[in-house]
This record gives structure tokens, sequence and C-alpha cells, in this order.
């Protein structure tokens, strides 16, 4: 199993709760990519996002400059939000960040789970569906042929035109993102895609249905192999201790509940649904790393997924705490999943 | 047994039929897309459940829940809905779904703008206001101490009565508002829509401005 981070970018605080700068959050961002690199996680994801709290709105340029800053770690995007950017270009960005990187980028196209980039890009909710459905079938034509022949919403119509460069491995995987709505594994499983669901919130397992959903209709589709297999990504935070990593985690959790709830309407969040999320089944993969490595495995049994990535640097974590949480991921919890997997198979 | 018909097989469509399932219900879901994509979803993922067009789904059916994303609801057709009850379970929430025109310039309640385009449907506004995790969590038989009340507004009496014994088949205790314009009571920015209360409280939250008031 790989064993994975994600970032939106993360804002950092003053110590009298004002926010830093958003340039900060982005070289943040690139240096926890590289230290998970040398490290030895096996992926990282970024973006996208639009926001002062979480800045990583250009998953493509933060992409290419980590693939000439590392060496094996794979780069992909949490998510493109396709609907409202050009499938041409966020496949040129991918394919020259893939040959930077020698072949190890991807992409994950998804809705996203906000609509902050429909009037950033100057796009109408109306076309929410369709611009998701064709944008999504035009990059799946792209990255089959570099002569691309489409029509469809939210751009120009393409005719017998090149998309260069072409992916190190003559493609590159593409992923659909869900939250975890059940028509949406019905289309990842339709299109033959890989699927990876956000989990953010309740029991993981959960989602175990719709894996099997997505995995039947696949099969219906006569879909195959291994492009047919499921990621899981969650939020969460390592440190040695499990106290420790709920007190750093605690924080972070709090100001971003405060201020999506500023946004949405919701009122201050309840540290004992923190509580009940931080401990199995939970969603928050908060702990040490047995802690940790247990419940992936534990889920593992219900999803059987392939990658498992946490978001941890949220509401201005300090970045000592992002990085070691990293570093633990990489050294401490993949070899106890990995021994673990071992046993039960 | 009691037939009802589930318009959406999104997060919240599924919760809400397996839930009914879980009542007793025969229950029968509907989505956009291949029907039988729509099949092999339920057969999964709301297992006991019957998918079929929506049209089928709502001909025979009792009562018929929305639970389509509000943006699309000029996509449900008023016709066969039409002397049904028909239970609004959407909301209008801009900071989340993004602005739409039609709710943002208006002064009714989401469900008062729906009910202009369900001419001849039997409109009744609840479960808009629990979340679809909870909703299948927070579950309760009658009588449990604390048990959570959900609001029901419709300004047709029989038809929320109807859904107030729906409500508390579903687990939770039913509490009736009033007409279709006190669902405002429960809408998204609400102490009821971001609370969870047990039925003095949220009696309490509602007010009863006016008065009007059924027992379950």
């Amino acid at each position: 199993m790989e064993i994975g981070a994600y970032s939106f970018g993360d804002t950092q605080r003053n110590p009298d709760g004002t926010q830093r700068s958003t340039t900060e959050a982005i070289q943040n961002l690139f240096d926890a990519i590289v230290v998970s690199d040398k490290a030895g996680l096996d992926y990282f994801a970024v973006g996208e996002h639009h926001t002062l709290e979480m800045p990583a709105s250009s998953p493509g340029a933060l992409i290419a400059a980590a693939a000439a800053a590392t060496t094996q770690i794979r780069l992909g995007s949490g998510v493109s939000v396709i609907s409202t950017d050009d499938p041409v270009r966020v496949f040129q960005q991918f394919a020259t960040a893939d040959a930077i990187s020698g072949g190890r980028v991807e992409i994950t196209a998804g809705r996203g789970s906000s609509v902050d980039s429909y009037p950033l890009f100057g796009y109408d909710l109306k076309d929410y569906d369709r611009l998701y459905e064709d944008k999504l079938e035009l990059l799946i034509r792209i990255n089959k042929n570099e002569s691309v022949t489409w029509r469809g919403a939210g751009r120009p119509a393409l005719d017998n035109l090149l998309v260069v460069p072409r992916p190190v491995a003559g493609s590159m995987p593409i992923w659909v993102g869900t939250g975890g709505n059940a028509p949406s594994s019905v289309r990842a499983g339709r299109l033959g895609l890989p699927v990876s669901y956000g989990i953010i919130g309740g029991a993981p397992h959960r989602f175990a249905p719709l894996a099997e959903l997505y995995r039947r209709t696949a099969q219906q589709y006569g879909h195959s192999g291994p492009n047919i297999k499921v990621s899981v990504a969650a939020l969460g935070l390592v440190a040695p201790t499990k106290k420790e990593a709920l007190e750093r985690f605690h924080p972070s959790w709090r100001n971003m509940s405060i201020q999506a709830g500023k946004t949405r309407g919701w009122p201050a969040p309840d540290d004992g649904a923190y509580l009940a999320q931080a401990h199995a089944p939970g969603a928050y993969y908060v702990g040490d790393p047995d802690d940790v490595a247990e419940r992936i495995v534990h889920l593992h049994g219900y999803m059987g997924h392939v990658r498992h990535f946490l978001q941890m640097d949220i509401g201005g974590l300090p970045q000592d705490h992002f990085l070691e949480s990293l570093t633990l991921l990489a050294t401490e919890v993949k070899p106890r999943v990995e021994r673990l997997l071992a046993r039960v198979s | 047994m009691t037939a009802i018909a589930v318009l959406g097989v999104g997060r919240v469509g599924a919760a809400v039929a397996r839930t009914a399932l879980q009542g007793g219900y025969d229950v029968r879901v509907a989505g956009s897309g291949a029907v039988e994509d729509i099949a092999l979803l339920a057969e999964i993922v709301i297992p006991g459940a019957r998918a079929m067009s929506a049209e089928a789904a709502v001909e025979d059916a009792d009562m018929v829940i929305l639970a389509v994303p509000l943006s699309k609801y000029r996509t449900v057709d008023p016709g066969p809905l039409a002397g049904k009850v028909v239970v609004d379970a959407m909301n209008y929430w801009a900071p989340a779904d993004g602005p739409i025109a039609e709710f943002e310039d208006s002064r009714l309640t989401s469900s008062e703008i729906v009910t202009r385009h369900l001419h001849g449907a039997r409109l009744v506004k609840t479960l808009n206001h629990i979340g679809y995790h909870d909703l299948e969590d927070h579950r309760t038989p009658p009588g449990t101490p604390g048990r959570r009340a959900l609001g029901v507004a419709s300004d047709d009496e029989p038809a929320a009565r109807a859904v107030m014994d729906l409500i508390d088949r579903f687990g939770y205790d039913p509490v009736y508002s009033g007409p279709l314009s006190t669902g405002a009571a429960f809408q998204p920015g609400t102490e009821i829509f971001n609370g969870a209360f047990a039925r003095e409280a949220f009696e309490r939250e509602l007010g009863h401005a006016n008065g009007t008031r059924l027992s379950a």
C-alpha cells in the first residue's frame, strides 16, 4: 500500500491569531514535498483551493517545481477542479511536470469541495454537471491521443489538434476524486478510471459499499485490470505519541472548523466531535504510528485501497509538526502498514 | 405497505432511502443516469430499494421525497406529483452550493418557491435540517428520552400529518411548525439547521409564533 499526503496549502498564523502570508504557505508546502521525498513517502497531492487559509490554487505549477526537486515521490493533484479549468492546459502542465520528474506525475480530476472557482474563472453554476462531464471526457481523450477532436461545454471545440508534450509513459494516471456521492462512483466505474475517495467525516468503513459499487460498475462496463483501483484521502496527523498528535492537531482542526463555520453559518466546533473522529472508527487519522497504521489497515479490510494519504496541514499547523508527521508517515507508519498487511494476507 | 418514492440517489437521497427502509417502507428510488446504473447503485448502496424511472417510481407511491440538488428542482416533472404528498428535503445554501438568483432575490422560503413549480403537489418541508450522516445515526424509537425532533411545515395539514407519521417512523419526534412559510425557522443559517434538539427545545426554538400545533 502506498502512503502519502495531500495539501491545499496552509497559511500560518501569528501568535495573535492573524494570518501570515500566502507566499510563505506555498514555500512551506514546497519544502514539505521535498522533505516527504527524502523521507520515502510514496505520494504527495496538491490543491486546488482558492482561499486565504488554503492558497494552493495552482497544483500544476507547484508540482512542476516539486518534480525538479524530488527523486522518487509520485506527485498529483488533489483535486484539479476540472469543471472550471481548461483540460488542455491542465494536461499540458501536468505532462510537462511528468517529463521533468521522469514519469512520476498523476492527475486527480474532481468537482472540488467548494464553488469558489466558478466566479473566479467566469463559469456559471447552472452548467455544473455538464462542465464536469464534458471536460472530464476531454481530459481522458487527450490522455489517450495526442491529436484530439472534441466538442462540448466550457471551451471551444477541438478539431484534430495536437496536445503536447506527451507523458513519459505515453499516458498519465487520471483518477476521479469524489466525496462519497454514489453516482460519482458509478461515473468512475463507467469510465474505467481509478477512484479516490475523500473521507473527511463519519466512519470511513461506511464508504465500503461505494468502493464495491465502483468495482461492480467497472465490471459491468467491461473495465478490468490495474486501472480499477481505489485510494483514500483523509485528515490526520502523526506524532510520536497519540497524546501529542491529539494536542497538536486540535488547534488546527478548531481553526479550520471556525473558518468553515464563518463561511457556512455553522456554530462553534464541538470538541467532543473532534475526539470522536480522532479515535477508531472515526475519520481523523490522528495518532502515533501504531494507531494510524492499524486504522489504515482496518479500513483496507473494507475498501481494499492501494493508497492512503492524509491532509495534515490545516488551520495554521506549525510547519515543524507538519514535517515531523510527514517523516513519521514515511518512516514509521508505512513499514507498520506493510507488516500488518503481510500478516493479513 | 406504504410506498415511498425517493427522487435523487446522491448522499441525501441514499441516506433518506435507507432510513425509509429501516422504517419499514416499500422504497423505490430514481436518479439521473442509465436505469441499469441506478439499479446496481440501489442494490449495493440502498439494499432493499427498487430502482425505477422517476415516472414509474412516483406513479403508485403514497409519498414522494425530493432529494435532488435544489439547482435542479425544475427538472422534476410536476405532472405525476399532482395530488401527492411530496416532501421537500432540499435547501438553498449559497455558501456551500453557490448562489441561485431566483432564491437569492426572494424573501420566500425555498419550499414556497418550489411549491409554485410543483403546483398540485401537497408539499411538506422537512428532512432538510438534519445531516445525511446524522439521519441514519440519530434515529431512536418513539419515547426514547431526548429523542431528536424534526420540524414539519406545510400549508396542507393532512399532508403534514401524514409526513409527521413518516418522521416518527424514521426515528424522530415530528414537530408541526405551521404553514410552509414557517419552515423559515429551520432553513440554512438558523439555530435549528445548525443544531440538534429534542422536542421541547425544538419547540422553544421555533417559538411557535403562530400558535399552530398538531400532536404527533
